[in-house]
């Protein structure tokens, strides 16, 4: 089994490929006819296998974790999110592998998806974990918050060495109480720059009720996020506090940088021990967003940047990180699977910050739910369009010569960046 | 409206919302049904107060309308004490005629009890004569009911606990799409008095104005003696039922 599977979920691979098919056939194939494949390739992985999971910024840490890493040298296998995760794994893993089977990696740096997560981590147990949030998210899917935070806490309990856990959300902080053979390794945020992430739990409670309980005393953490600048951002570790300048813009984005700084300081040896700083502050500050998060387009002549909105907690990061002062605004939202059908969320973020400028356009299947929901925070509404062509063709007509920026849903922005790619250059996704 | 019933600033006349537990029943949008009782009631020319009940908290007096919401399991445990120190005077209201809108999770806790799949039983405070039973089957989804008194009823339901009635409440409605209060009897939701119980969330309000409106008149009627209503702006409310009511389940 082991010397013909590879060869053939390769050629699998390359035919499905040729014929323009998805990656998770050739997968499918090699774990019908050999199922320890994934396990006994990921295994033979020096520095093991690291894992990101939460509910928000998933991709873009994972994105910064490998570009860390491989600042330091080292070769790192990644995937991409895909339909079936363990399928998209071992069709990445064939890809990778030479015939015989061998990867030449040291480190894999996986990004898992809750609905994955519990699967994944029995099959392969991570040496390192990153835990990044709990917040509401596809609930329709998955059920409660209180679940995300157990499965959340079953990839903690399945790593065999470091536990890197965000300090600042309490559902995920207290993962460590329950944890017991493992390191535990904190990133945090400034107490300053705490109210710019509004937790779940006192989203609608009133001005003076009592907060959530957080940990009662705040442990040390690896890597503190203090400051956030236009285009820098200031990270304490190792006693000392240094600027660095960052591409990624959002405040949610560089929290989950000091996150991504942690983890790869714990893969690359912990504390001070072998990580070059400087090499990993340098890759830090030229990391690109993530396909849709917070990415910025030119057209016109100006800026347009599309915003990933999939939940309440996003939603509200996304317009406290991008006020909206000077820009024409378009909301696009979609509730085809891949969003969530579920339009509850929307009424749980506040659109105030957009009451002054309005939005001036609004589109997808939910275009009029939006409205709905705009018009009872008594924000201005341009134009309404469920149909995404001709509703972003108006709005950057109309918007010519202004800055614009676009929040939308998972499926919406697809559909965005194929209408844009035909006017200007938008970076392939496969 | 006549200018007799109104006050000074203009208004008809304050009424008074009440946000049952929202600090731990509080899910999927329900805080939608608080914003939309308070703007409308603005709309409609009377001034909104609105109020908030938590754990703990004095109960305050002269509420006109009351609005709950749905919870994880561990909000329900939160709060399943401090609402029975409360049951007494939710129900005088609930008798009194007060009009009240419960969704999901205080809509099992305003029934006799909620038992759960592993066989303990959250004893509810029985205004309403229902009982629901935890199952292992998630009930997720978009719903349409067809009612009588309200039109159809569009919403979101995500639940696994499963209501059956008594002979002492109505059905809210019929469901034509989705699962309502259990996977047998196809019925969502439950009246009595003037309260309005319902799995959906969606949220249920901003889509179903005139849920809101039956609760903000009642309200209206039952502290001034009348309703004079003025002409909210439901254009965008129609547009959106007729979009929602086509999406897929
Ligand atoms: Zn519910």
């Amino acid at each position: 089994m082991l010397y013909i599977s590879v060869p053939l979920g390769k050629l699998v691979r390359r035919v499905s490929r040729l014929r323009g098919g998805g990656s998770a056939l050739p997968g499918l194939v090699v774990e019908k006819i050999d199922p320890g494949f994934m396990q006994r390739t990921l295994a033979t992985l020096p520095h093991g296998v690291a894992v990101v999971s939460g509910t928000n910024g998933k991709t873009t840490t994972t994105k910064m974790v490998v570009e860390l890493l491989e600042s330091q040298g080292l070769k790192v296998f990644t995937n991409r999110t895909g339909s079936n995760f363990t399928r998209g794994v071992a069709a990445a893993l064939l890809g990778e592998v030479d015939w015989r089977g061998r990867l030449t990696a040291d480190v894999a740096v996986l990004e898992l998806d809750e609905a994955h997560a519990v699967h994944f981590v029995n099959r392969v147990p991570p040496r390192y974990s990153l835990l990044l949030n709990v917040l509401r998210d596809q609930l329709d899917r998955f059920g409660e918050i209180d679940k995300t935070a157990q499965l959340l806490q079953h990839i903690a309990a399945k790593t065999t060495g470091t536990v890197v856990l965000n300090r600042e959300d309490p559902r995920v902080a207290r993962i460590a109480d329950t944890l017991t053979g493992q390191d535990v390794q904190y990133f945090g945020l400034d107490d300053s720059l705490l109210s710019t992430f509004p937790n779940d739990d006192d989203m609608r409670a009133a001005p003076g009720s009592p907060a959530p309980a957080a940990l009662p005393h705040k442990p040390p953490a690896d890597v503190v996020l203090r400051k956030v600048g236009p285009d820098t951002a200031d990270f304490e570790y190792d006693g000392a506090t240094v600027t660095t300048a960052m591409k990624l813009r959002g405040v949610y984005n560089i929290f989950n940088a000091a996150a991504a700084l942690t983890l790869a300081r714990s893969i690359c040896g912990g504390g001070a021990a072998t990580a070059d700083h400087a090499t990993l502050l340098t890759a830090l500050s030229q990391v690109e967003p993530a396909f849709g998060r917070g990415e910025s387009l030119t057209v016109d002549g100006q800026p347009l940047d599309l915003v990933l909105v999939k939940n309440p907690s996003g939603f509200r990061l996304g317009l406290k990180s991008f006020p909206a002062g000077g820009y024409a605004t378009m909301i696009a939202i979609n509730d085809n699977y891949a969003d969530g059908r579920d339009m509850s969320w929307l009424w749980d973020v506040e659109f105030d910050s957009l009451r002054e400028g309005g939005v001036d356009q609004l589109t997808g299947s939910r275009a009029y739910d939006m409205a709905l929901r705009l018009q009872y925070d008594d924000v201005r509404i341009g134009a309404v369009q469920p149909d995404i062509t001709p509703a972003l063709a108006a709005f950057i007509r109309d918007a010519k010569g202004k800055p614009k920026r676009i929040f939308c849903t998972y499926t919406a922005m697809l559909a965005i960046r194929r209408e844009l790619s035909k006017i200007t250059t938008v970076e392939v996704v496969s | 409206m006549s200018p007799d019933t109104q006050d000074a600033q203009g208004s008809k006349g304050t009424i008074r919302v009440l946000q049952l537990y929202p600090r731990d029943m509080n899910i999927y949008g329900d805080w939608g049904n608080a914003l939309v009782l308070k703007q409308r009631i603005g709309w409609h020319g009377y001034t909104p107060e609105l109020l908030e009940y938590n754990v703990g908290d004095d109960f305050p007096d002269g509420v006109d309308l009351i609005v709950g919401g749905g919870g994880q399991d561990s909000g329900q445990l939160v709060i399943q004490d401090d609402l029975q120190s409360r049951a007494g005077v939710l129900t005088e209201l609930a008798e009194d005629g007060a009009p009240m809108l419960v969704i999901c999770g205080l809509y099992q806790l305003f029934g006799r009890f909620f038992k759960t799949r592993s066989g303990s039983v959250i004893p509810g405070i029985g205004i309403l004569d229902v009982e629901t039973h935890g199952t292992e089957e998630r009930l997720i989804g978009n719903v349409k009911v067809a009612t009588a008194e309200f039109g159809e009823v569009l919403g979101y339901e995500n639940h696994s606990g499963q209501t059956t009635l008594g002979d002492g409440v109505r059905p809210l409605g019929t469901v034509a799409k989705g699962t309502g209060n259990n996977s047998s009897d196809g019925q969502e939701g439950a009246r009595y008095k003037n309260i309005v119980a319902s799995y959906l969330h969606g949220s249920l309000l901003p889509k179903n104005p005139a849920i809101a409106d039956f609760l903000i008149r009642t309200a209206a009627e039952r502290k001034f003696g009348a309703f004079v209503p003025g002409s909210p702006d439901d254009g965008y409310a129609v547009l959106a039922r007729e979009h929602a009511a086509r999406r897929p389940r």
